[in-house]
């Protein structure tokens, strides 16, 4: 944050940096028209330095394992689950959202227990599976299933683990203290790369063979003890275990201020001290909030989901969650979803006119800004009304309706000058300008610049559909 | 459960969550210990060598656990967040029973690790001065209470321990058919602070010069109170707008649109006539999933340019964490898949408020009851004293049958 981070953060690295390693030719294989112009994406992470065919020769190996430093993330990437199921997390280049977009999202894995019925765990696994939410045209998913070992059997986990494996592709979280319990589980899937959770100061020696054995990830947990998760992190690196998460333990009661501060601590000495032993990526697990006795579990779903939100904020790359719920787990991938967008602009669409269906000069004109979320929920209930209309897309900065008005990004002026520039005024007959009912303020002020008669629509656009019918003749 | 629950439209929520609104006690917050030794430890950029990833071919396993120091990664900030009170007292020149003090940060939002939190950020419940559009989840926590500021202000006081009032004149508005007259709204200024003894953010209704002409009577005829006066813009007259606050004894709510030069700038002119204990910002909230990454960013950024030392961006930060209701999955009814909007809305409220509080909010003024009591609770914890984790507790949940 102040200054230079000490590697892969990308204040410090410029393209010269890079392109002194370069091969110089500009020999163009790469798509780019010069060394300089490819050094430049490769320094803003918009292409793999592996796409420079030349580096990848013998004679250049040097400089291209000097490159791979170089660019190597503050966060190790680590990925579970194999082939194109597989999960990266991890791989982070920066601590704050604004210094560059964060790469891999957050992945939430949902847990079942070797002591549900197989019906009981197909049916989560495939709830989990099935959760779909389609939010700015993408689709909001869950990643993973943990299964624990609840009955401390290994037959049992073990046929759990084959129950989840015969029912889903995502990856799977093998959860057991136990290095008996969990050999049992991997002997179930044991070429699917499972994340192993997890090694502790008691027996890491053991996981640290089967994490070797089976090419897994292994967790690390060391609940509130950051210098023993750092101490068993050295030790399982000199053990040959490559591929760490860590876990400094989520306490969702007393408590969760060490949680947060645990977690802002590791992000912190990985990315603005070169701390590579705290370099892996964070697991959390808000599932705990199942630990509090509560009367009706509605209470633990809740807790458990806003701890979650509280760790997707603040540096967790997997999260263990118990709670299946929509109304829970809807805010929290909209979160994700969030933080792990372009800090530097406000998804925008372009501004101007928008044909929706097949209007004539009688057709109605509808007004929105360019704030992506707000354009597509518009357009979408003006489909859904059946409606042939215009849609008059205004540049508010990609701001809300709303805070567009009250930030003044939304102006009279710039509605009369976008009626103006979408030459409107020729495709139909009326004056008629339908505005969101949260511009209602500048209503009177855009029939004063433009000459158009305003009519105030709906607060939300879902009333649209009703509104045309009532008012639009 | 979510299914029986969208049928049931006036569910209301589990007393669990509700009961907990009604607990008013608050924790003391302990000092904060922190070795010296950890202190002294100050992160210099390159002096620590980049440690190497160690090739395991060419050693032995280890047969015991490596140990290894772990400094706390603590850095020094050159800025401090100012430190601003809200209401007075009788003795202060006011009539309120209880005032608050937010600001004065030394480090981001609860990096305890590095220092103290030095005051909990407070949260204001909003009350309207006329009939506005509520979502149901909340209305129904409210009952007869909202039919006037009066009666509810004195409901979310009495039965939700409100720290503060968020009085929203929005009946100025000149857009209405029958807009309340300065006097008129200051009226309603003194009937709130009459019937509840906590501080108050007192609302305008958008509208930069009928907000002002309001302004001018509320300053006056709350004289002393130290109200917050929401807000100053930058299309306003500043110079009249923070004259006015000054002389009266109140603090200005700077309000600029998600973008920090705005922010600076308003910052900047409004440090001409007030003192910097009189400046609260607000650089805007928009609802989880409409924005709110933007507004989490540009606040970030303030916080730690101000601790940077930016003397224009060292203000307290105030969000309006009730916008989350603008977005339709708060209040909407969905397919069942997505539960019940009394308990989707209000996590919704939750969940854009803690993560704004994590860039380091120090107002909120909200709307949902749950949604108040739950950062209430989460604002204590975060304030603890660190090391006091439950570890037997939570340890046990890879094994637990819940």
């Amino acid at each position: 944050m102040s200054g230079k981070e000490t590697k892969g953060g990308m204040k410090q690295l410029s393209p010269i940096d890079i392109y002194m390693l370069l091969p110089k030719t500009n020999c163009k294989e790469c798509g780019e028209d010069n060394c300089m112009a490819f050094a430049t994406k490769v320094v803003n992470r918009e292409v793999s330095i592996s796409k420079c065919l030349p580096i990848l020769t013998k004679e250049q190996e040097k400089n291209y394992n000097k490159l791979k430093e170089l660019l190597k993330p503050a966060v190790k990437e680590v990925s579970v689950g194999v082939g194109n199921n597989a999960v990266n997390v991890g791989g982070k280049l920066v601590m704050y959202r604004h210094e560059f977009t964060y790469t891999n999202p957050t992945a939430i894995a949902i847990d079942v227990t070797d002591e549900m019925s197989d019906e009981e765990i197909v049916a989560r696994v495939k709830a989990t599976q099935e959760f779909t939410y389609t939010y700015i045209g993408n689709n909001l998913q869950l990643q993973m299933i943990a299964v624990r070992s609840t009955s401390k059997d290994p037959g049992k986990f073990k046929n759990a683990v084959k129950t989840v494996a015969e029912s889903t592709n995502l990856p799977i979280i093998l959860c057991s203290f136990d290095s008996a319990i969990l050999e049992s589980g991997l002997m179930a899937i044991p070429k699917a790369r499972p994340l192993i959770y997890a090694a502790t100061k008691d027996n890491w020696k053991e996981m640290a063979e089967l994490a070797l054995m089976y090419k897994c990830p292994l967790a690390v947990s060391a609940p509130n003890d950051v210098s023993l998760l750092r101490s068993l992190a050295k030790t399982l690196n000199e053990y040959g275990v490559e591929d760490l998460l860590l876990d400094p333990g989520t306490f969702t009661g007393v408590g969760l201020g060490d949680t947060i501060n645990n977690f802002t601590m590791i992000r912190r000495a990985a990315c603005n001290m070169g701390d590579e032993l705290l370099g892996y990526p964070t697991i959390g697990t808000p599932i705990t909030a199942w630990a509090e006795t509560a009367n009706s579990p509605t209470v633990n779903v809740w807790n458990e989901a806003y701890v979650a939100s509280m760790l997707i904020t603040r540096f967790a790359d997997i999260l263990i969650m118990h709670g299946t719920e929509g109304w829970a787990l809807l805010p929290l991938t909209v979160l994700r979803q969030n933080i792990y967008t372009d800090p530097r602009k406000p998804v925008a669409v372009k501004a101007g006119l928008r044909v929706i269906g097949t209007p004539d000069e009688n057709s109605p004109v509808l007004m929105t800004s360019n704030f992506a979320l707000t354009y597509y929920t518009v357009e979408q209930d003006i489909e859904s009304a059946g409606a042939s209309a215009y849609l008059l897309v205004v540049d508010s900065e990609g701001t809300a309706i709303d805070s567009g008005v009250a930030g003044r990004k939304l102006t009279a002026e710039t509605v009369a000058d976008a009626i103006k520039e979408s030459e409107i005024e020729e495709k139909v007959k009326h004056k008629k300008l339908i505005i969101p009912g949260k511009a209602a303020r500048i209503s009177g002020e855009i029939e004063e610049l433009s000459n158009w008669q305003v009519l105030v629509g709906p607060r939300d656009s879902s009333g649209i559909p009703k509104f045309l019918q009532e008012k639009w003749k | 459960m979510p299914e029986r629950a969208e049928k049931n439209s006036d569910l209301k929520l589990p007393p669990e969550i509700l009961d907990l609104l009604t607990g008013s006690d608050e924790l003391e917050l302990e000092d904060v210990d922190i070795d010296v030794e950890e202190l002294e430890f100050v992160y210099q950029p390159g002096v620590i060598p980049a440690l190497q990833r160690i090739v395991t071919a060419t050693k032995g396993k280890p047969t015991s656990l490596l140990q290894t120091p772990f400094t706390l990664p603590i850095q020094k900030y050159p800025g401090q967040i100012a430190e601003v009170t809200l209401g007075a007292t009788k003795s202060q020149g006011g009539s309120r029973g209880k005032t608050v003090v937010i600001g004065g940060e030394k480090s981001p939002a609860f990096y305890t690790f590095e220092n103290p939190t030095p005051n909990m950020p407070v949260i204001s419940l909003d009350v309207f001065d006329q009939k506005v559009p509520i979502p149901k989840a909340v209305k129904t926590n409210f009952n007869d209470a909202i039919q006037d500021p009066v009666s509810w202000a004195k409901f979310a006081v009495e039965k939700f321990g409100a720290q503060m009032i968020t009085l929203h004149l929005v009946s100025i508005d000149p857009l209405n058919p029958k807009p309340s007259t300065p006097a008129e709204a200051a009226k309603t200024v003194e009937d709130v602070l009459q019937a509840v003894d906590v501080p108050l953010v007192v609302g305008g209704c958008g509208d930069p010069e009928k907000d002002l002409a309001v302004f001018e009577k509320v300053t006056a005829a709350a004289e002393g109170e130290r109200l917050l006066i929401s807000t100053v813009t930058l299309d306003m007259d500043i110079e009249k707008s923070a004259k006015l606050i000054k002389k009266h004894g109140h603090v200005a709510l700077a309000f600029s649109p998600m973008d920090l030069n705005q922010a600076r700038e308003l910052n900047r002119r409004l440090l001409e006539y007030l003192p910097k204990d009189q400046i609260i910002m607000d650089t805007t909230t928009a609802a989880l999933g409409y924005g709110l990454d933007y507004a989490y960013t540009i606040m970030e950024r303030a916080r730690l340019a101000g601790l940077m030392g930016d003397p224009e961006l060292q203000q307290p930060m105030s969000s309006g964490t009730t916008n989350a209701w603008a977005a339709r999955e708060a209040w909407q009814k969905m397919d069942p898949q997505w539960g019940a909007r009394e308990l989707r809305g209000p996590l919704w409220e939750t969940v854009t408020g803690l993560t704004l509080l994590l860039a380091g909010v120090d107002l909120f003024m909200m709307l949902h009851p749950a949604a108040v009591r739950t950062l209430r609770n989460t604002i204590k914890r975060l304030t603890e004293k660190r090391g006091t984790a439950d570890i037997a507790k939570f340890a046990n949940w890879v094994s637990s049958k819940y």
